[in-house]
């Protein structure tokens, strides 16, 4: 067992569920989305995305492209939500939290993609 | 090609992968900071709890963190925020100094440094879009070929395995930018970043000092772009031979090069007076008489150069004196075990009854004193200097010696009269095989036409796009001579001081010397010595329908279509009157 490994598909996994996570629930009800969660899905989505810096192989690259989009999505959405509760007048309303959590489902169907990457590597792999 | 140019342009990513680690911590720092700021209890302005949202606490993180510090945004904090904001300020300040100290340790790690090089001149040859020669070390050799291939407008690239003769060449002024990377030549994928198996690389010239190096770029060139010509130097015999065992088309061994020119001087003088006067040296009817005689000779020295000559002169059987400190076991000359620099060893190899002398140490200053000695003690002496250092011409120029050899001349010179003028060899080749009385005439003959500088040396194949007038007045089935063309385009009766040396036919029949009535064919390659005006005038001939209609048949034709078609219809009406 190599700890590199565990902690790069920890990192993976907890980016995929914490997403999934804060996606779950009625998507313009504002009370089944916490912005904890948000946080923590944007920040676990970086730190992953810095894990995968520099892989030179094919499927190193696609892991990189999956997790950058995955970054762009949930940043979209963390932007709109300090537009909505900061800026915007009617404050987080239902169309916001709408807008919000389809970002993150976008962010969240690039992650399951990256799962299935790790999973697909792992069974390739035979040793 | 692909391989190598896809693991170059991934420098970018071992930056990034080295700062991972940095990064990853940069941005967890940040994370608790703005997460803990959000956690803590706040009072807003009319007194009621209120936290920081994850925009407020995002925001004042991002502007503590980086040392801009603009005070407690939104309104004051609670103490509980204060403390809080005392752990971010020292978690913040860690993070930043670790990730920027690790950032510029990266930044001028040498490694990185030559990689980042390495890439930047790989993209630089890989953005030629003429064609250029591949210079294989930048040492006197290199240098006077790049200045030469500079000057005829061609690019090259260089690679050197010395980083400050590198530097140099950006304080050379060059006309056109040369790229160039501190780097093994020896090594294939260098070469391959250098633009060996570039679609516009016109030749590889390999010129390091050491012949390893040299034979290692020959192999690759000859393995991964056999179609280009190499140009390889090779100092040490079994090196050429391995050289030529395996096709390089041109070994070029400055010493035995300058032997087979003094075998050429002994046997046919004027064949050597010739290709001298052809290769830059002025010609002057008073000192024709200044060959190297047949006569007892003084060699100082013994190295490579010395040994080469001594093979010559064993072979016109003359007499060899050696004077060198440490003789080999067999010893078959004489020899004078001593330091030539000195009277005394000079005296005892006889330099009062010698008529001529050659000092060929590997020691500019020991030739130069053993030259100056030697003529104190016999002033008639016929002096060989071998100049070692191109930097020392000065002094050399001044002991003013019969004849001096410097390699990395003779090798330049070598080199670019093969790149800029190929038909010269063979045409040296066939003056080496003439005779001394067919030489002696062709010297007579050239130097009355051009004078007795140095003339210029170019050639020119007939065809469209080099002779355009020419190729189209031959296409249209009419004949040309060779002593027609070389008429002044200011009035054709008056020759023009410019010869043809050597023509070669396009089915491989080749004529040194072609006579004037020689008649030139489509496709034939000339090889042609002009005074220096004279080149402009013969160019102008080659390329102009007018001027080559007028030296051929003496009529000044019009100008465009339009004046042509008038000039038909006024003859016709001359006709018609008449």
């Amino acid at each position: 067992m190599n700890l590199e490994k565990v902690v790069f598909g920890f990192f993976i996994m907890l980016a995929a569920t914490l997403n999934f996570g804060f996606f779950v629930g009625d998507i313009d009800d504002p009370a089944h989305h916490d912005v904890y969660e948000l946080f923590a899905a944007l920040v676990v989505s970086v730190i992953a995305t810095l894990l995968k810096l520099g892989d030179r192989t094919q499927i190193g690259a696609v892991h990189l492209a999956t997790s950058l989009v995955a970054d762009l999505q949930l940043i979209a959405a963390a932007m709109v939500w300090g537009y909505a509760s900061h800026v915007s007048a009617g404050g987080l309303d239902a169309e916001m939290t709408a807008r919000i959590v389809s970002l993150s489902g976008g962010a969240l169907f690039a992650n399951v993609v990256s799962v299935v990457i790790l999973i697909s590597e792992t069974i390739l792999q035979r040793r | 090609m692909l391989r190598s140019a896809t693991r170059h342009q991934s420098v970018f990513f071992l930056i990034l992968r080295r700062m991972r680690t940095p990064l990853i911590l940069l941005v967890a720092s940040m994370a608790i900071s703005v997460l803990g700021l959000t956690l803590m209890p706040g009072v807003g302005e009319d007194g009621q709890p209120r936290r920081l949202g994850f925009f407020e606490a995002f925001y004042f993180v991002s502007y503590t963190a980086t040392t801009i510090g603009f005070g407690e945004i939104p309104h004051a904090f609670s103490p509980q925020q204060r403390l809080w904001v005392i752990f971010t300020i020292y978690l913040s300040v860690v993070g930043w100094t670790y990730t920027l100290g690790s950032l510029i340790g990266l930044l001028s790690d040498r490694n990185l440094r030559q990689a980042i090089a390495l890439e930047r001149f790989a993209r630089a040859v890989r953005h030629l879009h003429e064609p250029f020669y591949l210079v294989c070390g930048y040492g006197e050799t290199g240098r006077l070929i790049c200045r030469a291939l500079d000057q005829m407008g061609r690019r090259a690239v260089v690679v050197e395995i010395d980083e400050t003769r590198v530097a140099e060449i950006d304080l050379h002024a060059h006309r056109a930018d040369i790229p160039a990377v501190a780097a093994d030549a020896g090594r294939p994928e260098i070469l391959q970043l250098a633009g060996l198996i570039h679609r516009d690389c016109a030749g590889v010239i390999a010129l390091t000092n050491d012949d390893q190096t040299n034979l290692a770029i020959a192999i690759a060139a000859r393995l991964l772009a056999p179609q280009i010509p190499a140009l390889c130097r090779a100092e040490r015999r079994e090196v050429a031979a391995n050289m030529a065992s395996f096709g390089t088309r041109h070994i070029i061994n400055p010493f035995e090069r300058f032997g087979e020119t003094l075998g050429l001087a002994l046997r046919t003088p004027s064949a050597w007076m010739l290709l001298r006067w052809l290769t830059g040296f002025r010609y002057s009817r008073q000192t024709t008489g200044s060959t190297p005689p047949r006569g007892r000779w003084i060699v100082c020295g013994h190295g490579r150069f010395a040994a080469g000559l001594i093979d010559v002169m064993d072979d016109e059987a003359l007499e060899i004196t050696i004077i060198d400190p440490d003789p080999p076991d067999e010893i078959d000359h004489r020899w004078v075990v001593g330091d030539a620099t000195g009277e005394l060893a000079l005296l005892r190899a006889g330099v009062r009854e010698a008529d001529g002398i050659i000092a060929g140490t590997n020691s500019d200053l020991d030739n130069l004193s053993i030259v100056v000695t030697a003529r104190e003690l016999n002033p008639a002496l016929f002096v060989i200097v071998r100049q070692n250092r191109y930097a020392n011409r000065d002094l050399f120029t001044v002991l003013n010696a019969e004849i001096s050899v410097v390699p990395s001349e003779v090798i330049a010179n070598e080199c670019l009269s093969i790149l800029a003028t190929p038909l010269f060899l063979p045409f040296k080749r066939a003056v080496r095989a003439a005779d001394e009385a067919w030489c002696a005439l062709q010297l007579e003959r050239l130097t009355r036409l051009m004078g007795e500088e140095r003339p210029e040396i170019w050639g020119v194949k007939i065809v469209r796009d080099e002779a355009q007038a020419l190729a189209r007045w031959l296409d249209e089935g009419r004949e040309v001579r060779v002593g027609e063309l070389l008429r002044s385009p200011a009035d054709r009766r008056t020759p023009l001081a410019c010869a043809v040396l050597y023509l070669q036919r396009a089915d491989g029949e080749t004529l040194p010397m072609p006579a004037d009535d020689t008649l030139l064919r489509r496709g034939d390659q000339l090889l042609l010595a002009s005074a220096a005006d004279c080149r402009q005038a013969l160019e102008l001939t080659l390329a102009n329908d007018h001027t080559l209609t007028y030296l051929m048949t003496g009529e000044e034709i019009s100008g465009g279509r339009l004046w042509r078609i008038l000039a038909g219809k006024r003859k016709g009406l001359a006709a018609a009157r008449s």
